[in-house]
């Protein structure tokens, strides 16, 4: 178990999934996957930021750095001091 | 050889009646888009060729000959028709890009109902403002999105269906649903058409105002006059290519040149239904090997922000026109895909509310990067002073651009909102709410809206909207929305807010700002940015001065503040 993978997928699927949709895992393409759009990626990151007290740099904020938990958790380790 | 053929040569003697001929319609004929998108094509001998290619965010393909989005849309107008549905009865898709959302239209329009397409992102509210006004008879949809439905169905008397296209059987079907599957359904071979003449209703598309709630704009057949030709002249839609309209059908795009350009042509398109990755959009290219690309500058901005590295590891020579729609493209885009593509995305120009392209740079004319390019044959577009309502007589000024009415695909009225829809009208021309300049040559320069509302992504956010949302959430006392310069989606929406007493300002209650709006309007409505504010700049009678919150957002000068309250 991963706290870190565990808190991002936690939060993902309570934000941005409806009810009865199909499980994800750490690994699901969140955003080629259509699940989190590009304008909501916004929200994602600044969830992430407040969460960890980091600060992601817009330009490795991108669509494939956020393309699923296990991706995300590994951009956000190189930020958590 | 391009399909204009010579600019100059097509604006001499240029009469809508060539794109009738072509189409084989004569006017007092009848006029059904359905019809002509699938069973013309298979009339002329083309129902084996294919008309969609279809992949999935997981890899999942489909495919779709002319013969078989025939009867297709035949089994999607028989249910339809089994359901009680009506000529211009309004039938909304709401789905992803599934090839339902495309076909269904076909059969929709079959049936003689009016088709509304909405974006699958919309939630809540944005949802029931648009169905309600447009009292929506039935509303095809995914399993994933029917809980939005639901949610709203109280307040939604009059849609009698929920009509799902991908149910399971796992969990019991709820009030006024019924499953329809495509791939169950039996193939149709023949369907009575019904017989929609040029003026009838083809399509409802809803857009934001300013003001107000978003406005639906109501279509006619008749627009495939101008969709064919501006597909032909413009897109350089040819007999063998491969063609990928990246545009959601939920805006006008991804129906005039996702739908019924290409299909009323019997061209080949190929549909990714998956969220951006530059990686996932190459290799797409290079499998299905797309000739014809029509995007948007938001995407070619994300893929010139992925980098040059990655386009070196697909084979994109099959490339061979490309063309940009949505917000204005800036000179950079323009010669980096010239640089990476060997071809220039040729930027287009038009609205919701015009139904197709209007002013546009097309296959052999001089491009000047960075400009609109010029008014498509048939149409006269100008730069009109916003003082007077008249043309300038003098090129170079900046003012509103202007379209004299009488094309095909002109929207006909705004639903149930004649009214707005005349304010759209001043001394004989159409005003887009843009504003351009014209040089010594004819080609048309964007400046910007002459109005509060904000393109994000080439998507129209009603500043309006977003207030008065942000009003419901408890913590908010007032709120101003604008715009914001952003690199990639041109502009984003940002908020200036006051809170109530007994609220403190922090990042958390930032992030449950956004998500509030996200979740009741829509993602791309989300502001990107809440500042939190003492006061907000009024007038003396109370008005909020988006103006000057606007200026300080894009540092231009504020202008004459006398009108501000204490100042």
């Amino acid at each position: 178990m991963d706290n870190m993978k565990d808190m991002i997928l936690k939060y993902v699927i309570e934000e941005y999934m409806e009810e009865g949709g199909d499980p994800i895992s750490y690994d699901t393409p969140l955003i080629s996957g259509g699940i989190v759009d590009s304008f909501s990626m916004v929200s994602l990151k600044r969830f992430l930021e407040n969460k960890l007290k980091i600060s992601i740099p817009d330009d490795q904020a991108t669509p494939e750095a956020f393309d699923s938990v296990n991706k995300i958790s590994d951009l956000v380790k190189r930020f958590v001091k | 050889m391009s399909n204009i053929g010579s600019y100059e040569v097509r604006l001499k003697d240029f009469n809508w009646s060539i794109s009738e001929k072509e189409l084989g319609y004569k006017p007092g004929n009848t006029l059904n888009i359905g019809w002509y998108c699938s069973d013309r094509i298979c009339l002329q001998g083309k129902g084996d060729k294919l008309a969609l290619l279809w992949e999935s965010s997981t890899g999942a393909e489909k495919k779709f000959t002319y013969h078989d989005i025939r009867r297709a849309s035949n089994s999607i107008a028989a249910f339809l028709h089994g359901l009680g549905i009506k000529p211009e009865d309004r039938v909304c898709l709401f789905m992803d890009k599934v090839p339902e959302l495309y076909i269904g239209l076909l059969g929709i329009l079959k049936t003689g109902a009016i088709g509304q397409h909405l974006f699958s992102a919309f939630v809540d509210e944005s949802l029931f403002v648009r169905l309600d006004n447009a009292q929506t008879s039935a509303i095809i949809t995914q399993k994933k999105h029917a809980p939005k439905v639901r949610k709203i169905l109280d307040r939604l008397p009059r849609l009698k269906h929920i009509i799902i296209v991908d149910y399971d059987g796992k969990t019991p079907l709820r009030e006024r649903e019924v499953p329809f599957s495509l791939e169950k359904a039996v193939p149709i071979d023949h369907f009575d058409v019904y017989p929609t003449q040029a003026e009838s209703p083809s399509l409802l598309h809803y857009t934001s105002g300013t003001t107000g709630q978003p406005k639906g704009v109501k279509h006619v057949h008749y627009s495939l006059v101008s969709q064919y030709l501006t597909s032909k002249w413009v897109l350089d839609l040819q007999e063998d290519d491969i063609y990928w309209c990246t545009a959601d059908p939920g805006w006008v795009t991804g129906t005039s040149y996702g739908i019924v350009g290409p299909w009323s042509m019997g061209i080949t398109q190929a549909v990714l239904d998956a969220g951006f990755s530059a990686e996932a959009w190459y290799k797409f290219i290079e499998k299905y090997r797309i000739t014809m690309w029509y995007s948007a500058p938001t995407a070619i901005r994300s893929l010139m922000k992925a980098g040059n590295e990655v386009v070196k590891k697909y084979d994109l020579s099959s490339l061979r026109h490309l063309a940009s729609v949505g917000e204005p493209l800036n000179p950079e885009a323009v010669i980096w895909s010239e640089r990476i593509f060997g071809k220039a995305f040729l930027d287009t120009y038009w609205q919701t509310e015009t139904g197709s392209i209007m002013i546009s740079n097309y296959p052999g004319m001089k491009i000047k990067p960075g400009s609109m390019g010029k008014a498509f044959p048939g149409i006269t577009a100008t730069v009109l002073d916003p003082k007077t309502y008249e043309p300038y007589n003098v090129t170079g000024k900046i003012g509103l651009i202007a379209l004299k009415p009488g094309w095909p695909s002109m929207m006909r009225t705004y639903w149930n909102n004649e009214e707005a829809y005349k304010n759209k009208f001043k001394n004989g021309w159409y005003l887009t709410g843009d504003r351009a300049s014209i040089d010594k040559e004819g080609y048309f320069w964007f400046v910007g809206r002459d109005d509060d509302v904000i393109n994000t992504a080439g998507h129209l956010v009603s500043p309006f909207e977003v207030e008065s949302a942000l009003l419901e959430h408890p913590a908010i006392a007032e709120s101003a929305v604008v715009s914001k310069p952003d690199p990639i989606n041109m502009e984003v929406v940002k908020a200036f807010v006051t809170l109530k007493p007994g609220f403190a300002a922090s990042t958390d209650l930032e992030l449950e700002i956004m998500n509030f709006i996200r979740k009741k309007l829509s993602p791309l409505a989300m502001p990107q940015e809440i500042e939190y504010v003492e006061s907000l700049p009024k007038t003396r009678s109370g008005k909020i001065m988006r103006r000057i919150l606007h200026a300080k957002e894009w540092g231009e000068e504020i202008g004459d503040t006398s009108a501000l309250e204490n100042d």
